[in-house]
């Protein structure tokens, strides 16, 4: 199985890498790798760490950074960005629809057992309307690539999607380590996402809240593998983050925050806690970092959650084949974005089909994250496959199954040269009252073991810059002022 | 301001400002034993640095003597203690980085490489002959923390929260190191002559001395200088006009709200401010200052039940 060289394979790439190409052709390993260590130290000295508790050794991880760029044409982000607005539309009625009054069901579209039994699905939602009718403020949207064309939707992230600071330090590191060589490309800028955020989660605050609402990011706590990113991101946007202690909802239902001025009403709330956790008045009884009451004040209209309750549904993987009929269903259109094809072992005819090409396939638990519970295949031994055939018998349920695909490549540095990893894209979508937008690219993770198909952060995966060029010539910058006579500039060795 | 940033910042400052005080206490205590052919006791020494660091309770069921590498280890690296020195900086960097948006990049730069270059130091790096310089560094650390504060922080009410927590650990600090030493004094006028000194090198108040009085060391005088003169900025009475000052900033700030720690901290100050040096002495030093410990700490309660515990209406 040959993989996509997204550097190397046809025409596009070509142009679009070449000045990366020459880059890495004319540098000479070490200083390569000077670089990287270079960028290890910026990062570590922002504190920008990925916690992992639990497995023994350093809990702050840095998620590895490589500084070989990941490059989208214009073209291809085109055709990508019309595709996952269509997408994140179909799921966003998907969940008006199954929490209204669920006609994709009634029409035997989606098989109802499928939503109404899964535990994602939140019936403390029925017959409830978000503000502006939207569930799914921000998403993320997993794509692989396996040819010049080929982009496929891996999985759809609806519930608490994490990854964008990345995508955000990873530009500013790049800026700083290599600023004649994103000089030499245009680059479709990134830094705006912050301010995206913030007028996302303002255009959906309850109206009363007026011109100027007050929101803030809720994060389980410093514990968290993401609160990096949740202190963030409200930095970036200049509003609070607190945790379920710092709120509390009085008995009118309004949301306050405890501040050192006393009490302060809350708006908005970007709630990077899953539902489960969100208000032990309602869902789980033990939940210590939720905020008692908190669903009735949101049930009231008086403050707003984003994501809503229940935008979990869609990620789950055994609903994930039906979103191209969603597609068709809601819109109207045909879907722009491919899905993987999907075994759902719970169909008695997929599961035998899984069970007897195991070697080929790639098992998941349907309602699995972080690359945990997983199976590859062509690379597991004999008693693994054993190993999930067992499981898979005993909770058919739990368990999709996908072709292996041949993930793109892009040249990557390792200990012992330039070599090619596979890669995948998460490009993140906010949903406002008004508009969608995407800011160009997402974060690319890389498998940084050779042949490794797994990119998760939680399983060694790192992170690459994702560059998405604008049309039009790249724009060298002349050299600033004028220079002495005799001194001529000479590009570095580095050529940044 | 959350009040729980408000609370982790004023802690993070108040951590910080222990640990450089241990290590100035530690340092002195090392330096007098190494002193010990003029003193009577050693042991009095590691004794008063314990009662100081106010751990002595669970030292001595930890431990069965008082040993010099005994309470070195205690002070310095136990985590089962507090408030050693690396239980000290590990607090004071969890909470800044549970507040990390309310920080600025230097500051956050000054505490997090502290604890990431501590937590690899092995014992032989911070014990024995290693000692001596280990605390230095300490010192100097906490240093570039504050400097990193007064300098690129916003004068707001995260500024004045860490103002508050670094004068009200000083206070406290500056209270039990004095306190210590009177109580060591005893036996020859060259044992108290060294002592006397020990006591302005732990508040870093040899020079000041000097350049204040001009004269030779008097108790009298080391008692003025680290309770009433508002020059020396680790004295009592400079410790709390800053936390006066700060917290009728935020008062002002909001409009005039004030509660039972704006009174308070006038009373402590105004009490220091206009107070006379015989008159201490005459109460007996060692009652002034365990009362002044004692309202230190009731000082900041009534902070954290004005700003940090808000009620539900």
């Amino acid at each position: 199985m040959t993989a996509f060289d997204e550097m190397r394979d046809g025409a596009v790439a070509a142009a679009t890498y070449a000045e990366i190409r020459a880059w890495i052709e004319r540098t000479p390993l070490d200083a390569l790798k000077r670089k990287s260590a270079e960028a290890e130290l910026l990062f570590r000295r922002l504190g920008i760490t990925f916690a992992v508790y639990g497995e023994g050794g350093d809990p702050e991880r840095l998620i590895p950074f490589d500084i070989i760029p990941r490059l989208i044409a214009a073209s291809e982000w085109k055709s990508l960005s019309a595709g996952l607005e269509q997408r994140v539309r179909a799921l966003n009625a998907f969940m008006l629809d199954v929490y209204g009054e669920q006609r994709i069901l009634k029409e035997g579209i989606v098989p109802s057992a499928l939503v109404l039994e899964n535990e994602a699905f939140q019936p403390a939602m029925m017959g409830f309307t978000p503000p502006g009718g939207i569930y799914t403020h921000i998403s993320g949207i997993d794509m692989v690539r396996t040819g010049p064309d080929a982009f496929y939707v891996l999985e759809d992230n609806c519930r608490t999607p994490s990854g964008v600071s990345y995508m955000l330090e990873n530009r500013e590191a790049m800026l700083r380590l290599f600023p004649r060589l994103c000089a030499r490309h245009r680059l479709a800028p990134v830094s705006r996402y912050p301010e995206h955020l913030l007028s996302t989660l303002k255009s959906v605050a309850p109206e009363r809240a007026g011109l100027d609402p007050t929101v803030v990011v809720l994060t389980p706590g410093s514990y968290n593998s993401a609160y990096y990113e949740h202190c963030f991101l409200a930095d970036e946007m200049g509003v609070e983050v607190v945790e379920g202690a710092d709120l509390f909802v009085s008995d009118d239902d309004v949301v306050f925050m405890r501040t050192t001025r006393g009490p302060q009403r809350v708006d908005v709330i970007y709630r990077r806690i899953d539902d489960d956790f969100l208000d032990p008045e309602v869902f789980r009884k033990d939940s210590l970092v939720g905020v008692p009451g908190l669903m009735r004040a949101y049930k009231a209209g008086n403050v707003t959650l984003a994501n809503a309750p229940g935008a979990g549904i869609a990620d789950d993987k055994a609903i994930y084949p039906y979103v191209p009929d969603m597609v068709r269903f809601y819109l109207d259109e045909e879907p722009k974005l491919g899905n993987v094809p999907t075994y759902l072992c719970e169909r008695e005819a997929d599961r035998a089909e899984v069970l007897s090409n195991l070697d080929k396939l790639v098992v998941k638990l349907a309602r699995g994250s972080g690359g945990y519970g997983m199976m590859i295949g062509p690379h597991a031994d004999e008693a693994m496959r054993a190993e999930f055939a067992r499981r898979i018998a005993e909770k058919p349920g739990d368990y999709i199954a996908q072709p292996t695909l041949a993930l793109s490549t892009v040249p990557t540095v390792t200990d012992t040269g330039i070599a090619p990893r596979h890669v995948d894209l998460r490009p993140f979508i906010l949903f406002g009252r008004n508009e969608i937008s995407i800011v160009p690219g997402g974060l690319t993770r890389v498998a940084l073991r050779e042949g490794s198909l797994v990119v998760n952060s939680s399983q060694g995966g790192g992170t690459k810059d994702t560059w998405v060029l604008e049309d039009g010539p790249s724009r060298p910058h002349a050299p600033m002022g004028q220079a002495q006579s005799q001194t001529q500039t000479q590009e570095d060795s580095l050529g940044c | 301001m959350l009040s729980r940033t408000a609370d982790s910042l004023f802690w993070m400052a108040r951590y910080t400002e222990r640990a450089a005080n241990l290590a100035r206490g530690l340092g002195v205590a090392g330096r007098m034993a190494s002193l010990s052919v003029a003193l009577e006791d050693e042991s009095a020494e590691w004794h008063g640095i314990l009662t100081a660091s106010g751990g002595e309770a669970g030292f001595l069921d930890k431990h069965p003597g008082v040993t010099p590498e005994a309470v070195v280890d205690w002070i310095v690296r136990d985590r089962d203690n507090p408030s050693s020195i690396f239980s000290c900086i590990a607090a004071a960097r969890n909470n800044a980085r549970t507040v990390r948006t309310a920080l600025t990049v230097d500051m956050w730069g000054a505490i997090n490489d502290t604890w990431n270059l501590l937590r690899r130091m092995t014992p032989a790096e911070t014990s024995g002959e290693a000692l001596a310089g280990f605390l230095e560094w300490v010192r100097e650390r906490v240093l570039l923390c504050n400097g990193a504060a007064t300098d690129t922080m916003l004068r707001d009410e995260a500024w004045r929260f860490v103002q508050i927590g670094t004068a009200l650990e000083r206070a406290d600090n500056s209270a039990r190191l004095l306190d210590v030493r009177h109580a060591m004094l005893s036996g020859s006028a060259a044992t108290e002559y060294a002592q006397w000194q020990a006591v302005l090198a732990s508040v870093s108040a040899t020079r000041a001395y000097q350049w204040v009085y001009r004269d030779r060391l008097d108790p009298t005088r080391i008692a003025e200088l680290i309770i009433l003169r508002p020059e020396l900025p680790r004295s009592l009475v400079a410790s709390f006009a800053r936390v006066k000052e700060q917290l009728d900033a935020i008062s002002a700030d909001q409009g005039g709200r004030r509660g039972e720690c704006h009174r308070m901290a006038g009373e402590l100050h105004a009490r220091l401010a206009y107070g006379r040096i015989e008159a201490i002495l005459e109460e007996g030093l060692h009652e002034f200052l365990t009362r002044v410990i004692e309202h230190t700490a009731s000082l900041g309660q009534e902070i954290e039940r004005f700003y940090i515990q808000v009620a539900e209406p």
